[in-house]
This record gives C-alpha cells, sequence and structure tokens, in this order.
C-alpha cells in the first residue's frame, strides 16, 4: 500500500535533486529546469497532504503553482533568449556583473 | 480690560519679531521706531491697568490650559493687581524710554536690527515674569529673561578675551557666560523650591499656594522660602553670585540701563514682594534676608568707592541699592520695597543713560580719570546725572530720599539698630561714590584734552527722551502716601511705632547729614581737580576694593581652574577613553564584518544560489528544533 510517507518521501528526494541542480549546474536553461523539479516536488507534497486530509485546498494550490510555473518559465525563456542572443552564451560563471 | 492685558503683554513680543525679520540685514530704522512704538503701545495699556486696578480693582484672564496632566493643571493664566501694576508700569516706561534713547545710541552699529529685536524680548518676558498667576509663569519669565540678558550682555561677541588687568571683565562674551552661568545655578535652587511647592500643596496659583502657606510644616516653610531666595539672590546678584553684575556691564548702556538697573535685576526682590505671605511666616529667613541685604548693601558700595569705571560705579551702587530692597523686603516692610525697587528704577535707568551720553561723547572711553570738565559741553547730561546723583544720594526732595527713608525707619523700627547704622553709613558712601563720580566727569579739570577727546552732546531726541525719567526721579518720592495705600491693598500694612514716630525727624536729619556729609567730602576731593595720591592707590584697602575683594579671582583659583582641570579629566580619561572607545568600538566591529563578509558577493549567481539554499536550509532545521521544543 502506497501511503503518505512514500509521497513525501518522493517529494523530498525530488525537491533535494532539484537543490543540487540549481547548485551544481552552470547553464541557466539547466538551472530552470532544476527549479521546476523543486516546484513540481512541493506540488507532489500538496497533492498527497491534500488528500490525507480530504481537503481539496492543498490540490487548488497544486494548480496555481503549475499556472505561475508556467507562466515563470514564459518569461524566464524568453529572457534567457536574449541573454543568449547578446552574449552568445548561457554559462553561469560568464554572468558576474554584480561582484561585490 | 483683558484685551489690554494682552495688548500690555504680547505688543513687545510683535515689536521682537518684527525686528527679527531683518535681524540679518542691515540696519533699518523703521526696526528701531516700530519697537519703541509698540513698547509704548504696551506703556500705554500698563497705564490704562494701573487706573483700573485703582479703580476698580484687580483683573484675571486666563488665556488657555498649559499643562495638564492627571491630576496636575496649571493655566496659563494672567493676573494684574496691585503689585503688578506697579511692575508693569515701571518695566514698560523705562523700557519704552530706553528703546527711543537706543535708536540714538546704536546708530551707527551694525547689530541696530538685532538689538531691538533682544530688548524688545527681554520686555515680554518681563511683564511675563511680573503678570503670571503662577510660580511656573514666573520661572517661564524668569529664564526668558536671563537668555535675553545673556544675548544682550554678549551682542558684541565678536571682541577678542583680554587679560584681567586690561579688562576685569575679560570680553562681552564671557561676562554674558559669567552672568548665564551663575543664574542658573541659582535657578536650580529656586526650581527645588517650586518642586517642594507643587509636591506639598498640589498647585502652583499663587492664590491656593499662599491659602495653604499658613498650614504647612514650619521647617518645610523655611526650606521652600530658602531654595525660592536662592533663585532671588541669582538674579538679583545678592553676595555671594554678585560678580556677574559688574562685568555684564559689558553690554550696550541701554541693556546696563534696562536689564542691570531698572528691571531685571529687580525680579528677586520682586520674588520676595509677591511671596510675602510666605516670608512673614518664616521671620528667621527673611531676617537672614534682611542682613544679607544689609551686608551686600555697604560692600557694594565700599567696592564703588575705589572704581574708576563709569559704568562700573554705576553697577556697584545698583547692587548696593538692591541690597537695600531686600533689607526692607526681608525686615517685613514690603511696600517700601517695592517703592524703592520703582523709585530706584527711575533714577538708575536716568544714571545710566546719561553714562550712556558720556561714552558716546568719549568714545566709549569708560575711566573717569580720564574725564572731567565734561559740563560746558555737556549740560542737559550734566543736569540729568545731577539729578539721578541727588535721587540716589537720597537728597530731599528727591525720589531716593522719600523711599531710602523709609527703608531706614523701617530699620530702626524693627530695633535692628546694626542694620540700621550699616544702612545708614551706605547711605554716607552711596553719596560720596556717586558724586566722586559726576564730579570727576562733569566739574574738575578737563583732563580730556589731554587724550585728545572731541565730547559733544547727544542728539535732541535722545535726550527728550531721558525728560520723563528725570521727571519722576525728582516727583516720584511725592506720591508715597497714595502709592503705600494702593500697594497695601495687596502688600501688608506696615506701620511705624509711636517710637519711631517720635523719632522720625531726628531719623531724617541724620540720614541727610551723612548724606550731605558725603557729598561734601567728594566735592573737597575731586571738585576742584584730580589729585591722585601713589602712596593711597598702593595701599592695601585700596588694593582689596579696586580688585573687588578680589572675590572673581578667588572664583577663578577655587571654581573655575579646578572645574576646568575635571572637564579636561573627563574628556581625556572618561569620553575619550571609555564613551567614544565604546562607540568606535562598535564601529569597528560593523566595518570588519562587513569587509569579511563582502567576499561572499563573488557575482557569481551559483554561488548566491548556495548560499540561499543553506540559509534555507539552517532556517528548515531552526523550524524543526522550533517545533520539536513545544
Amino acid at each position: 500500500m502506497i501511503g503518505l510517507t512514500h509521497y513525501l518521501v518522493l517529494s523530498a528526494i525530488l525537491f533535494s535533486l532539484g537543490i543540487v541542480g540549481v547548485i551544481r549546474r552552470k547553464n541557466l536553461l539547466m538551472l530552470f529546469f532544476a527549479t521546476e523539479i523543486m516546484l513540481n516536488a512541493a506540488n507532489v507534497a500538496f497533492a498527497a497532504i491534500s488528500s490525507y486530509y480530504h481537503d481539496l485546498s492543498g490540490q487548488m494550490f497544486a494548480f496555481f503553482i503549475v499556472a505561475i510555473a508556467a507562466s515563470e518559465v514564459a518569461v524566464g525563456l524568453g529572457l534567457l533568449i536574449l541573454l543568449y542572443k547578446k552574449y552568445g552564451t548561457l554559462d553561469l560563471d560568464n554572468f558576474t556583473m554584480l561582484k561585490g | 480690560m483683558e484685551s489690554l492685558v494682552y495688548i500690555a503683554l504680547f505688543s513687545p513680543l510683535v515689536g521682537s519679531l518684527f525686528a527679527a525679520l531683518y535681524g540679518m540685514s542691515p540696519k533699518r530704522l523703521v526696526t528701531g521706531v516700530v519697537t519703541s512704538l509698540l513698547l509704548f503701545v504696551s506703556f500705554v495699556a500698563s497705564v490704562m491697568l494701573l487706573q483700573h486696578v485703582v479703580n476698580v480693582g484687580p483683573v484675571r484672564v486666563e488665556l488657555m490650559d498649559w499643562i495638564v496632566a492627571g491630576d496636575m493643571r496649571i493655566p496659563f493664566g494672567f493676573a494684574v493687581d496691585q503689585v503688578t501694576a506697579v511692575m508693569m508700569t515701571v518695566v514698560t516706561l523705562v523700557s519704552t524710554v530706553v528703546h527711543v534713547y537706543s535708536n540714538g545710541y546704536m546708530e551707527h552699529d551694525k547689530g541696530f536690527n538685532r538689538f531691538f529685536s533682544y530688548l524688545s524680548a527681554f520686555v515680554f518676558s518681563m511683564l511675563v515674569l511680573v503678570m503670571s498667576d503662577n510660580f511656573l509663569g514666573l520661572f517661564i519669565g524668569w529664564e526668558g529673561v536671563g537668555v535675553c540678558s545673556w544675548l544682550l550682555i554678549g551682542f558684541w561677541y565678536h571682541k577678542e578675551d583680554v587679560g584681567r588687568d586690561v579688562n576685569p571683565s575679560i570680553s562681552p562674551s564671557w561676562a554674558a557666560n559669567e552672568a548665564f552661568i551663575m543664574n542658573r545655578i541659582a535657578d536650580l535652587g529656586m526650581l527645588v523650591g517650586i518642586f517642594l511647592i507643587y509636591w506639598n500643596i498640589g498647585s502652583l496659583q499663587y492664590e491656593e499656594v499662599f491659602r495653604a502657606v499658613p498650614n504647612l510644616d514650619h521647617g518645610l516653610l523655611v526650606l521652600i522660602g530658602i531654595m525660592l531666595f536662592i533663585g532671588a539672590m541669582g538674579k538679583s546678584a545678592q553676595f555671594p553670585l554678585h560678580t556677574w553684575l559688574a562685568d555684564a556691564m559689558e553690554g550696550p548702556t541701554p541693556v546696563s540701563a534696562l536689564i542691570h538697573a531698572a528691571t531685571m535685576v529687580t525680579a528677586g526682590v520682586y520674588l520676595v514682594i509677591r511671596a510675602n505671605p510666605l516670608y512673614s511666616q518664616i521671620p528667621e529667613v527673611s531676617y537672614f534676608i534682611a542682613v544679607l541685604g544689609t551686608f551686600v548693601a555697604i560692600f557694594a558700595a565700599s567696592m564703588a568707592l575705589v572704581n574708576r569705571d563709569l559704568k562700573r560705579i554705576i553697577a556697584y551702587s545698583t547692587l548696593s541699592q538692591l541690597g537695600y530692597m531686600f533689607a526692607a523686603a526681608g525686615l517685613g516692610a514690603y511696600w517700601v520695597a517695592l517703592f524703592h525697587l520703582a523709585a530706584h528704577a527711575f533714577f538708575k535707568a536716568l544714571l545710566f543713560l546719561g553714562a550712556g551720553n558720556v561714552m558716546h561723547a568719549m568714545d566709549d572711553e569708560l575711566d573717569i580719570f580720564k574725564m572731567g570738565g565734561l559740563k560746558k559741553q555737556m549740560r542737559w547730561t550734566f543736569l540729568y546725572m545731577g539729578l539721578a546723583s541727588l535721587a540716589l544720594a537720597g537728597i530731599w526732595p528727591f525720589a531716593g530720599f522719600f523711599s531710602k527713608d523709609t527703608i531706614l525707619e523701617a530699620a530702626f523700627n524693627e530695633h535692628s539698630y546694626g542694620i540700621w547704622f550699616v544702612l545708614w553709613l551706605t547711605a554716607g558712601l552711596t553719596a560720596f561714590y556717586s558724586f566722586r563720580q559726576v564730579f570727576l566727569t562733569f566739574l574738575s579739570d578737563e583732563r580730556y584734552k589731554q587724550y585728545g577727546f572731541h565730547p559733544h552732546e547727544v542728539q535732541k531726541y535722545v535726550l527728550w527722551a531721558m525728560a520723563p525719567l528725570a521727571v519722576l526721579a525728582v516727583v516720584f518720592g511725592w506720591w508715597k502716601e497714595s502709592f503705600m495705600e494702593f500697594v497695601t491693598q495687596l502688600l501688608p500694612a506696615y506701620e511705624m511705632s509711636e517710637h519711631t514716630h517720635h523719632m522720625v525727624w531726628i531719623l531724617i536729619v541724620v540720614t541727610m547729614a551723612i548724606a550731605l556729609g558725603g557729598i561734601a567730602v567728594a566735592y573737597v576731593l575731586y571738585a576742584k581737580r584730580l589729585k591722585r595720591s601713589e602712596k593711597i592707590e598702593q595701599s592695601l584697602p585700596y588694593r582689596v576694593l579696586s580688585n573687588q575683594y578680589y572675590i572673581p579671582i578667588l572664583y577663578e583659583k577655587v571654581f573655575s581652574k579646578p572645574y576646568a582641570e575635571l572637564s579636561d579629566i573627563a574628556w581625556k580619561e572618561i569620553d575619550l577613553q571609555v564613551v567614544d572607545a565604546t562607540v568606535d568600538g562598535i564601529a569597528h566591529v560593523v566595518e570588519e564584518s562587513g569587509d569579511g563578509a563582502r567576499k561572499m558577493q563573488t557575482g557569481n549567481l551559483s554561488d548566491y544560489l548556495k548560499w540561499m539554499a543553506a540559509g534555507a536550509i539552517l532556517l528548515a532545521v531552526l523550524a524543526v528544533f522550533a517545533a520539536l521544543k513545544h
């Protein structure tokens, strides 16, 4: 029987993968993927907990996250294309204009 | 009547604010004219109020609630009763004269507009002081006149400090600070007195306080009386807080006439007169006041005997006359003190303004040894100063005769023969030094010629402006009976005993004799020519007197120097080593840690994300721990 714990563990694993991706990856596109994984990890947790408590709010929230993630990707990808056109690369190590 | 109170009180304030608008700009005649006119308006309103008080009775107004906190309610109220009406009339009259006079005196001064702004602000503060119906309003006025006095003594603040041997008052700013600090010391005493009153009575309104006074503990009353009197000692420059008054002569002469002779310095006497229900409950403190006043009278007169500075001589005589007033108030003859206060205001202001004319003519020279024979050039000033000196010396029928003689009678009546004798002796000294000054300035040989001075009389309108004071210096004493009837409606009547009544003619003759004697001695010594004797000037008593009993030097050695050293230690050891070091240390830690943390800002997004993740994990862990604890 697959219970709440299993879902939460899956969510945690996905989230950790996302974090590692965000930290380790240098390509900005990969960073985007990693954040999407993290968002979806949260979604899994929301859906699981919502079902566990028989409360639909969690699932509604998951939908919101999906919608926001979609719009964020739309804006983010547009920016990435502009960035690529300007500098010819998406490698993070090339973008250090904020060095203090 | 209410509007008259406001007109009298606020027109000087309006004048002051108006002149302040031009404070920084070059001289404009309009400031002097407008402030003088507004002062005249205030004077007229005061006279009308006086008439109203005579015919109808006291006026009370409440402008607004001032402080309301818990049980404490202090209204911004004014009461014009008999004493206040007299004070208001005296203050506004002398102020008006001095304002008009200053138009001439300050003619060529750069700070003309500023001067009138300060002068009118002073009159406003003085009116608040005398008109307030509670101790707190009195205190506000008290501090206000202190500030204006400071501003005006230090009016020529740009003058450099010089040694005490060149100028005993060092510099205007030094003198101003001395006056202010001495008054602060005394004001602390007064403030404590006011606190005590509020703590024990629960009100600061004169009426309520004086109604409650008879039911209070005697020791407490003594304490309150002493504390209030300490405040009065500072403002009226009584020993040992007297040194500032002579140094205050650094201010422009109209200021000396108005503030340091006629009005502000009498505020202490006014306080004692106002608080008479309190002081009549504590005869021992009152007696102390009388003794101190008597001491100051002869103490100050003795310093005036040898001084060569025109204004300082008059300053010492002011000090001495304040001593007379305190003596009268201390003996319970409050109305006599008030009478002498008013008479003194007129003739002393006249004397000072006359001295101002002489200074004007002599290019600000003050040494009477360098003058002499000025009566040819300055007939009117000679007349005025002569009249004022006759009044000061207490010669019949001038104002000073009636007031001073009544003080002596009161001392005799109280069987305080010691006080009587000292005051009697002082009357002789007063006559001597006043006329020493007059003779050395206006008669005797024309010494100014060898110093290259070209004296000339002042403008006509200035002389006319002084005329009211001259008239009052002559006739004011004739109103003694009606004055007494008027003010004793409020103040306790003071009856001379049968015995004194029999003696009164003898007393008058004896007093007149010593006064005339003093004038005669001055005439013999100085009227023909100035004879200086090296031997006398080097003798010990002469040097002690001309150095003001070495008190300023003593104060410097005992108070100023150690205090400066203490401040130096506090600065270098405590402030720099402890306070500043702590503050600097905090700043240092912040700077160092910031410099270290700066290295986090690599500009690489990956590094930032690492820090973010680390922070998020840290927060999550903390949240878990916090959740586990509950």
